[in-house]
């Protein structure tokens, strides 16, 4: 159940993503749950705290007890900041102290429309043509995936770690980090 | 909501601030510390814990903000010269922390000394056309003790007698030299071919357990990354100290909106708290600690007047020449940078001879740092999208592949170059947004350009299939992505020629007092946190006593 999109909304996501990260040999956006990441980023106000610092000061991974999943909560400002960053400033006179602001939410439903609701059902070079016409739009989703793939896994992405362990990194490695040999040997 | 009066307000919790706190309360001063960023650094209950919120979080640190500024909350505008209009940009120019600690959060721990020649730029090289080149009201000698205080506070670990053009010292440095990184050992050799003088950075990162701290895991989540265990001793160390001496207080999220004056004296300043809500705090002294653009930007906004505040800007003007190494490098183990080299920051016979026949009377370089790393996420954000994305991220030529050099070339100061307030942008408190105009001067680019060459060779040397050169700003843009900033007020004995005095005391208004790097009348080529605090402990201590006798 996505948190923020709707189920179309989150099949096209899924397969814009399915292109930028393929998956090959390895695994890729999909078996990463990068959808899912960038759902908790559009839905982050749905989740109490809100989605957009993980805790510290560890994982859990590498030994400590697990910090990540704990979200911080936000200072009133913070919370503006990302209210306005995410949603928008819909007019609000609150959030629009230097003039409107287009958000997450706003970008993503426009740009998911120029690439058409039959996004998920049509061919791989179909889907690229449009994607590359779609440049800014692309970028932004580019981006987003790659956090939701190379990100710690408790924002929602990169699951059971896959985006590391195919390009062979290690990750959060605190409190264990790395002994000196690792550092100064070849 | 006065309900007491401190003996000192400290404006900004960074290095300087942190440090005015330690040294003022151990001479029995009441101070108060207000920081517009939020705490994640400190437990204000309980000083001697260290908080749990950092961490080996590349979402967190790159690219959401969490150390701050919002580029959102804190606009700020760029410009190179008038002739670009009111500005070219709004966003993010300078990311210097905005949090509790300061620029020590996110720094690798980088502290090198000056050199004595830094402190008399004026007198040892001359005048340039176009910058306001300067000697410092002090010397090296007269800093001196307070460097080595400052390396013993804040924890350095380093090799005396390691790097040949360091000025004398003392004493050693407190602790060893931690792990080399594999990298700066391979162009560390080739250096030496080269005949340069690689040595072990001085580094304020724990390589033995100190102050109650542990040793560094070598994590590599360093530079721009606050450290999940507190073996970054700055500004931890100061700030603990000043907090469990009972005569401190911090308030974070707390936004300082105004010096109040009368009759030349300040009486204490106007801050906005977490409520939103616009108060004062009286005080006797106030220390200005907020970096070398918050720090002038608050000035102008209590309508100082002396027409340097916010001239005379400098960053580093930082040359990044990088290889592509044939063997896996992972520079992304360890503290970032573990060796450095000096040899480009003296002028020679060659360089004298290069800056002639560019119309210049001599240049300098800088710090050379032996670095590299990227973690996954910068490196995917760089890489292609579709089908070439998983190749170009397991070969990995960033993380794995990388390596080579950044020089932290010195700026001469510019009267052109400034922070003012921005004539319509608005922070979220609705105050004028710092606005930055900035060029390089010649010097900065011939200097680079010169240095860049003998760079390239030596990654060849070292094994580079193929080397490049970039530049900040130049290549990537001309907003400088050095997060070191000083010059903004300039201190000097002649109150026409400089805003402050050689104990940080603005001339105008004495018992407002700067502590951090806005006072440098020049910026030298090495990073400026050791000689701010060491200026912060040295001004701090004599304006302690002056008041005490």
């Amino acid at each position: 159940m996505p948190a923020y999109f709707s189920d179309d909304q989150f099949r096209v996501v899924e397969a814009i993503c399915a292109r930028l990260i393929p998956t090959d040999d390895d695994p890729g956006a999909t078996e990463a749950g990068v959808a899912h990441y960038i759902d908790g980023l559009l839905g982050a106000f749905t989740f109490d705290p809100p989605r957009i610092w993980a805790g510290g000061a560890f994982s859990g991974r590498f030994g400590g007890s697990p910090g990540f999943a704990s979200f911080h909560r936000l200072a009133p400002l913070d919370e503006l900041a990302w209210r306005t960053r995410i949603e928008g400033s819909l007019g609000m006179p609150e959030r629009e102290w230097n003039g409107p602001v287009e958000g997450l939410q706003e970008k993503y439903a426009a740009g998911l429309d120029e690439l058409g609701a039959d996004f998920a059902d049509v061919g791989a070079q179909e889907q690229d043509r449009r994607l590359r016409q779609q440049r800014e739009f692309t970028q932004l989703v580019y981006e987003h995936a790659c956090e939701g793939m190379y990100g710690p896994p408790e924002y929602g992405g990169n699951r059971k770690c896959v985006g590391w362990s195919y390009i062979d990194f290690a990750g959060d490695v605190q409190p264990r980090g790395y002994s000196d040999d690792e550092v100064s040997q070849p | 909501m006065t309900a007491r009066d401190f003996d000192a307000v400290i404006v900004g919790s960074g290095p300087g601030g942190s440090t005015a706190a330690d040294v003022l309360t151990a001479a029995g001063w009441s101070v108060v510390i207000f920081e517009k960023g939020r705490n994640h650094l400190i437990d204000t209950e309980d000083p001697s814990r260290l908080a749990t919120d950092f961490s080996n979080d590349e979402i967190k640190f790159m690219t959401r903000h969490f150390l701050g500024p919002d580029p959102l909350l804190e606009p700020r505008t760029f410009r190179t010269s008038q002739d670009d209009g009111d500005r070219l940009l709004i966003g993010e120019v300078n990311t210097v922390p905005s949090t509790v600690g300061g620029g020590g959060t996110h720094a690798d721990g980088k502290v090198p000394r000056f050199r004595e020649d830094d402190f008399r730029l004026l007198s040892e090289q001359g005048p340039v056309d176009g910058a306001t080149v300067a000697d410092w009201p002090l010397s090296y000698v007269d800093l001196e003790p307070a460097y080595a205080e400052a390396e013993r506070l804040i924890g350095v670990a380093g090799e005396a007698g390691a790097n040949p053009f360091a000025a004398p010292r003392s004493g050693p440095y407190p602790m060893p030299p931690g792990a080399p990184m594999y990298g700066a050992l391979v162009t560390s050799a080739a250096a030496e071919k080269h005949g340069w003088h690689p040595y072990p950075a001085p580094t304020a990162v724990n390589s033995v357990p100190y102050d109650g701290r542990p040793a560094c895991n070598n994590c590599g989540f360093c530079a721009f990354f606050g450290c999940p265990i507190h073996a970054k001793g700055d500004p931890v160390a100061s700030l603990r100290r000043a907090l469990m001496s009972g005569r401190a207080e911090l308030r974070a999220e707390t936004f300082v909106s105004r010096i109040c004056v009368s009759n030349g004296r300040a009486t204490g300043v106007e801050y906005i708290g977490r409520d939103g809500v616009t108060r004062t705090q009286q005080a006797a002294h106030v220390i200005l600690a907020a970096g070398g653009l918050e720090t002038p930007r608050l000035l102008l906004l209590s309508e100082f007047e002396h027409p340097l505040i916010g001239r005379n800007l400098m960053f580093h003007f930082q040359t990044y020449v990088l290889g592509v190494m044939p063997m896996r490098i992972h520079g992304h183990k360890g503290r970032s940078v573990t060796h450095v080299h000096d040899d480009f920051i003296v002028p020679d016979p060659e360089s004298m001879a290069a800056a002639r026949d560019c119309g210049l009377p001599w240049f300098k370089g800088g710090m050379v740092e032996h670095a590299g790393a990227a973690h996954p996420l910068q490196e995917a954000k760089l890489a292609p999208w579709g089908e070439g994305h998983k190749d170009a991220m397991r070969a990995s030529m960033m993380r794995e592949h990388l390596w080579g050099f950044c020089m932290q070339g010195e700026d001469l100061p510019q009267l052109t170059n400034r922070v003012d307030l921005d004539p319509s942008v608005r922070d979220v408190r609705g105050f004028p947004a710092m606005r930055v105009t900035y060029r390089p001067h010649i010097h900065e680019q011939v200097a680079s350009a010169h240095y860049a060459a003998k760079m390239e060779a030596c990654l060849l040397t070292a094994g580079a299939k193929q080397a490049f050169i970039a530049t900040s700003p130049g290549l990537i843009g001309p907003i400088p992505i050095s997060r070191h900033v000083a010059g903004t007020t300039r201190m000097g004995r002649d109150p026409a020629t400089s805003v402050c005095d050689e104990w940080g005391r603005v001339h105008a208004v004495p018992n407002v007092v700067v502590a951090d790097s806005s006072v440098f009348p020049t910026g030298a080529g090495y990073g400026p946190t050791l000689t701010l605090v060491a200026l912060a402990i040295r001004n701090m201590t004599a304006i302690a006593s002056q008041r005490g006798g």
